[in-house]
C-alpha cells in the first residue's frame, strides 16, 4: 500500500464571482522512498493539492476527496488536533520563501525547539541536542552559534536549510517540498537539491516535489505527475516522460525548453495562456491550445490506461505521433 | 566594426551603508569595473547570482543612477541622469510584470506616457501609436482600455516591453524578463523579442540567471561575481569552453532537463561573501576548489584573446 | 498550432466596482452605516422638504413642548421643543446640514494639506523628510481637542476658524499614511519605468504615485469625517464652535445643558443624532477598508 494516496481530490474557492475551481479530480500516490515530483504551470493547482492535504487552506475552500490517507490512516472527517499530530510530525512541508517561512521573531534554535517540544516531548537539553543534530545533518557551519541567530542574520540558503531541518525535525515519513529552490540562487539550488536527496535516500522518506522546473525534475524526480490547470494530465517514471511524453501539453512544454532548441532560433510555443477562473473551457482544459485538436476535444477527454501514461487525452501520443488521430478517419462528435 | 550603441568604460557604483549610531559608514562596491560594448542587432547577457552587481549595473545604463566612476557612451556621447536627451534612447524591462506597471493605469495610458512626455505628438496620433505597438508585441486592439490586473503575467511582460518601445530605443535593458513567467509562456515572449531585435535593430542587454536562456538568445555573455566581471566572450565560447571555475560551476550546477544525462555536478562549499567586506585577492577564493595563495592575495586582471576573456589566475583548460 | 482561441464560457473579469462591492457587501454593519449615511444625506440636502417648522422659529405657546408620544406632546412637534420654543426636529434636520458640510470641509482641508505634505516628506526623503515629520510629531504630541481650543482661542470662536483647527489636528494623520504609503510605492518598479520613459518629478509624485496610494487614505477620510463631526460637536457644546442660534448638534446640547433634569429630551435627541451619524460612517469606514485594503482581501 501507498504511503500517500489521494484519490479524486477537489478544491474550490469561493471568490468574487463565483466558484473557482482550483483542483479538479487530481487522484496521486506516492511510495515510501519515492520521489514524485508534480509539474505545473501557475494555475496547475499543484500546491493547492498538497495544501488541502495539510489542511492549510483557508475557510473559503471547500475540499472534497475520495479518498485521502496517510500511511493507512484516512484524513477525512479527522478532527483538527487529530490531524496536527500527523502533520508536522509524520508529514511536513517546506515552502518557496524561506525568509518569510521563518518567524523573525524568535531564533532559530526556539524555532526548531518548538517543534521538537510538541511533537516529541523533549526536555531543553535533549532538545538543544537534537537542533545541533539536524543543523548539522542539513549542512550548517558552527551549528552551535548558529542557534541563536535571527531568521535576518541568515541568507536565503540558510533559512531554507533551517526550514528542512525544521522540516525533518520529527522524522518524517513523507517531505512534501513547494517549489524549495525556486527562490534561491543557481548555486545554492544545487546545494538545497542535492541535499534534499541525499536526506530522502538516507531516512527512506517520501518525498513529493512540487516545482515548474523540468531541470529539477529531470535531476531529481523517480516519478512525475504533469498538471493543467487543476487536472491531472499525464504521470510518468521520469526517464520515460523526457523521452516520450504522452500528452500534448507534456511534450508541448518539453519542446519549449530553450536548452533542447537550437540557439537563436524560434522556441517551439504554445499559443495561448492557462485557462483561469473565467475562460475555461468546456470539454479538454488544453483543447484550445493543442496542436492536434479534434471537434470532440471540446466534448471532454477520456482518461487512458497506465500503458499511456494515465493521459487525460483523447488522441495520446506515442512517439509524437497521436493516437487514433482521425486525420485520416472519420470524424466523431462534431 | 561599427560604432558601438552603448559603450561601458570601467563603471563602478559604489553605494554607503549606515551600521548604526556609532559605527563608520561602510562601503559597499556594488558594482566594480565593468567594461563592455554593446552593438545594434546584438545581445549581451550579463549572467551571475544575486549581489553581482547585474541590477546596479541596469540602474547605470538605464541612467536611473550615475556611476561613482567610469563612463557610459550612447552613441558616442556622454550619458548622466541629467541629461535628458539620451533618455529615450535606452529603455527597460523589469523582471515581475506585476510590479512594473500602474496598477491604476490603463493599457493605452501606459503606451502613451512615454511620448506624452518626451515628443509633441497629439492625441490622436499617439493613440494611432500605441495600437501599432500593441499589434506589434500580439496585444488586441480591444485590450487598450483595459487596466493591468486583467492581463496574466505573459500579457503583462507584452506590454512592458511595448511601453518600453514606444520611444523607439536603441538600446533595451531586459532584466530577467522571463524568469517570473511559466515556461509555455517564457517561449513565447523569448521569440517575441527575437523577433523585435530582428526588425528593429535593437541591442540588447540581456540580465539573468538562467542560464539556458541565456545561451539560447545571447550572442555574447559576460559572467559576474561580486560586482565584477569574472568571464566575457561569445556565449559559444563561454559556454562550451568555461575558463573561469566560477562559470563552470555555474553551468553546471543549472539542472538540465535530460534524465539520461550522467551527473557530474562541480559542489561549490560556502555562499557569496557579504559584499559588505568581500575577500581580498580573487573575490571567488573562498568557494573555489583551484584557489591558491596567489589567489587570496591578489585580483587577477581580465585578460585573454578577443572573443574570450576571463579574470583567473588559474583557468581550467 | 491550432488557432482556437475562444471559449464558450467567458465570463469576463468582473468590473472593479463589482469587486469592491463584493467585499463591501460581505460585511453587514458596513452596509447599514452606508444606507443610514444615505438617508441623513438625502435629509440634510433636502431639510426644508423634511423639515416641518423653521430651525429659528421661536413658537413662545410651546416652550421645552414633550416630544409627541408622551402625554402633553404636540403632533406638530414630533421630538417636543427647546428652550426657546423652537422645533427640536427641524433644528435637527437642519443640524445635519451643518455637521456634514463641518466633516466634508474638515476632511478636504486635511486631506489635500495631509496628502501635499506626506507625498513631499516621502518623495523627497532625508532632510525634509526628518523636518517635517517631527513637526507632525509635535502636532500629535497634544491633545487634540486641547490644541483645536488652543487655535480656536487664537483665531475667535465660530463655525469657519472651528473647521480649521480641526483640520490642522487631523492633518498629521493623513501625513503620516500617506508617507508611509509613498515610501512603499516610491521602490517599485512602475515608477523607475517612468524615471526612464524621462517622467518629472512633479508626473511621478502626483500621476504616478499619488493614485496608488489612494486605498488607505479614503479609509482615513471616511474615520476623519466621523472624528471631525465629533470634534466640532465638542468645541460647539464648549461654545467655541458654531455660536447660538446655529442648529449645530454640538451648539444644541450645550444650550440644552441647563434643562437636563427638566426636559431630558432636550439633550438625548441631538446627542442620539452624533452617535448614529458617527457610527454609521465609522461601520462605513470598516467595510472601505476590507474592501480597499489588500492585505486583508482574497484571505
Amino acid at each position: 500500500m501507498a504511503l500517500l494516496e489521494i484519490q479524486n481530490l477537489t478544491v474550490e474557492f469561493q471568490t468574487a464571482s463565483g466558484l473557482f475551481r482550483a483542483v479538479d479530480n487530481v487522484s496521486l500516490t506516492c511510495d515510501r522512498g519515492e520521489i514524485l515530483s508534480i509539474v505545473g504551470e501557475s494555475g496547475s493547482g499543484k500546491s493547492v493539492s498538497m495544501l488541502a492535504l495539510m489542511g492549510l487552506l483557508p475557510w473559503t475552500a471547500k475540499i472534497t476527496a475520495d479518498r485521502l490517507a496517510f500511511d493507512g490512516k484516512d484524513l477525512i472527517g479527522l478532527s483538527p488536533r487529530q490531524r496536527r499530530n500527523i502533520i508536522g510530525k509524520d508529514m511536513a512541508m517546506i515552502f518557496q520563501e524561506p525568509m518569510s517561512s521563518l518567524n523573525p521573531c524568535f531564533t532559530v534554535g526556539f524555532q526548531l525547539g518548538e517543534t521538537l517540544r510538541i511533537h516529541m516531548g523533549m526536555n531543553r537539553a535533549q532538545r538543544r541536542e537534537r537542533s545541533i543534530e539536524l543543523l548539522k545533518l542539513v549542512g550548517i557551519p558552527a551549528p552551535e552559534e548558529r542557534l541563536s541567530n535571527f531568521p535576518h542574520q541568515m541568507s536565503g540558503g540558510m533559512s531554507q536549510r533551517v526550514m528542512i531541518a525544521m522540516a525533518l525535525a520529527c522524522n518524517p515519513k513523507l517531505l512534501i517540498a513547494d517549489e524549495p529552490t525556486t527562490a534561491l540562487d543557481v548555486t545554492i539550488q544545487a546545494q538545497i537539491l542535492d541535499l534534499l536527496v541525499r536526506l530522502q535516500k538516507e531516512n527512506g522518506m517520501a518525498l513529493v516535489l512540487i516545482t515548474h522546473d523540468m531541470g529539477v525534475v529531470a535531476e531529481t524526480a523517480h516519478r512525475v505527475q504533469v498538471q493543467y490547470a487543476g487536472q491531472k494530465v499525464e504521470e510518468q517514471p521520469v526517464g520515460q516522460l523526457f523521452a516520450d511524453p504522452h500528452h500534448p501539453y507534456t511534450a508541448a512544454l518539453l519542446a519549449a525548453l530553450p536548452e533542447r532548441a537550437v540557439a537563436g532560433e524560434k522556441l517551439p510555443s504554445i499559443a495561448g495562456v492557462v485557462p483561469g477562473q473565467h475562460d475555461r473551457p468546456t470539454g479538454c482544459l488544453f483543447a484550445p491550445r493543442c496542436a492536434f485538436v479534434q471537434p470532440d476535444c471540446h466534448q471532454g477527454a477520456r482518461r487512458q490506461g497506465r500503458e499511456l501514461g494515465e493521459a487525460l487525452c483523447n488522441y495520446p501520443l506515442v512517439k509524437g505521433v497521436p493516437l487514433d488521430h482521425p486525420a485520416f478517419a472519420v470524424k466523431e462528435g462534431a | 566594426m561599427s560604432q558601438a550603441v552603448l559603450e561601458a568604460k570601467d563603471l563602478a557604483r559604489h553605494y554607503s551603508v549606515r551600521r548604526g549610531l556609532f559605527k563608520p559608514d561602510a562601503t559597499v562596491r556594488a558594482l566594480n569595473g565593468v567594461s563592455f560594448e554593446l552593438y545594434s542587432g546584438k545581445t549581451l547577457a550579463i549572467v551571475g547570482e544575486s549581489g553581482c552587481g547585474k541590477s546596479t549595473l541596469a540602474r547605470l545604463v538605464t541612467m536611473i543612477e550615475d556611476p561613482s566612476a567610469g563612463t557610459l557612451l550612447i552613441d558616442g556621447k556622454p550619458a548622466s541622469v541629467d541629461d535628458m536627451s539620451l533618455r529615450s534612447q535606452v529603455q527597460i524591462v523589469f523582471q515581475n510584470p506585476y510590479g512594473s506597471l500602474n496598477p491604476r493605469q490603463k493599457v493605452g495610458s501606459i503606451l502613451e506616457e512615454p511620448l506624452k512626455i518626451n515628443t509633441s505628438d497629439d492625441a490622436a496620433t499617439r493613440r494611432r501609436k500605441a495600437e501599432e505597438m500593441m499589434a506589434k508585441v500580439g496585444l488586441r486592439p480591444e485590450h487598450y482600455d483595459r487596466y493591468p490586473h486583467m492581463f496574466s503575467g505573459g500579457q503583462r511582460q507584452r506590454i512592458a516591453i511595448a511601453r518600453a518601445l514606444m520611444l523607439r530605443p536603441k538600446v533595451l535593458v531586459l532584466d530577467e524578463p522571463v524568469s517570473a513567467l511559466d515556461l509555455s509562456i517564457q517561449a513565447q515572449v523569448l521569440n517575441l523579442l527575437m523577433d523585435l531585435q530582428k526588425e528593429m535593430g535593437l541591442a540588447y542587454l540581456f540580465i539573468s540567471h538562467g542560464l539556458s536562456v541565456v545561451r539560447h538568445i545571447a550572442d555574447e555573455v559576460m559572467v559576474m561575481y561580486l560586482g565584477k566581471p569574472v568571464e566575457t566572450g561569445t556565449a559559444e565560447e563561454v559556454f562550451s569552453n568555461p575558463k573561469h571555475p566560477y562559470t563552470a560551476a555555474l553551468l553546471s550546477a543549472t539542472p538540465i532537463a535530460d534524465p539520461s544525462r550522467a551527473k557530474n555536478r562541480i559542489r561549490l562549499q560556502g555562499e557569496l561573501p557579504s559584499p559588505l567586506k568581500p575577500p581580498p585577492g580573487c573575490p571567488f577564493n573562498p568557494r573555489c576548489w583551484k584557489a591558491t595563495d596567489i589567489c587570496r592575495q591578489e585580483m587577477p586582471p581580465l585578460a585573454g584573446g578577443e572573443t574570450h576573456k576571463f579574470a583567473c589566475h588559474h583557468p581550467l583548460d | 498550432m491550432s488557432t482556437v482561441t475562444a471559449s464558450p464560457k467567458k465570463t469576463g473579469h468582473p468590473s472593479a466596482l463589482a469587486e469592491f462591492w463584493h467585499y463591501f457587501s460581505r460585511n453587514k454593519g458596513a452596509v447599514i452605516g452606508l444606507a443610514i449615511f444615505i438617508v441623513i444625506l438625502v435629509v440634510a440636502i433636502l431639510a426644508p422638504l423634511f423639515a416641518p417648522h423653521s430651525p429659528s422659529e421661536q413658537n413662545r405657546e410651546a416652550l421645552l413642548l414633550v416630544p409627541s408620544w408622551m402625554e402633553g406632546g404636540n403632533s406638530s412637534y414630533l421630538l417636543g421643543t427647546d428652550a426657546v420654543g423652537r422645533d427640536i426636529l427641524s433644528r435637527l434636520i437642519y443640524g445635519a446640514r451643518f455637521s456634514l458640510f463641518i466633516g466634508l470641509v474638515v476632511v478636504t482641508l486635511s486631506v489635500i494639506s495631509g496628502v501635499l505634505v506626506g507625498l513631499v516628506a516621502g518623495y523627497f526623503g532625508g532632510r525634509t523628510d526628518i523636518v517635517i515629520m517631527r513637526i507632525m510629531d509635535i502636532i500629535l504630541a497634544f491633545p487634540s481637542l486641547l490644541l483645536a481650543l488652543v487655535l480656536v482661542a487664537v483665531l475667535g470662536p465660530g463655525l469657519l476658524n472651528a473647521m480649521i483647527a480641526i483640520s490642522l489636528v487631523n492633518q498629521p494623520h493623513f501625513v503620516r499614511l500617506t508617507r508611509a504609503s509613498v515610501l512603499a510605492e516610491r521602490e517599485k518598479e512602475y515608477v523607475v519605468a517612468s524615471k526612464v520613459a524621462g517622467a518629472g518629478t512633479m508626473r511621478i509624485m502626483f500621476l504616478t504615485i499619488l493614485p496608488n496610494c489612494l486605498g488607505p487614505l479614503i479609509v482615513q477620510a471616511t474615520l476623519a469625517f466621523s472624528a471631525a463631526i465629533l470634534d466640532a460637536a465638542a468645541l460647539g457644546f464648549l461654545g467655541m464652535g458654531a455660536q447660538p442660534p446655529t442648529p449645530e448638534w454640538g451648539t444644541m446640547l450645550a444650550e440644552a445643558r441647563e434643562f437636563i433634569q427638566r426636559a431630558p429630551w432636550v439633550v438625548t435627541f441631538p446627542g442620539l443624532a452624533i452617535l448614529i451619524t458617527v457610527l454609521a460612517i465609522n461601520l462605513m469606514g470598516d467595510g472601505l477598508r476590507d474592501a480597499l485594503d489588500p492585505k486583508l482581501k482574497r484571505s
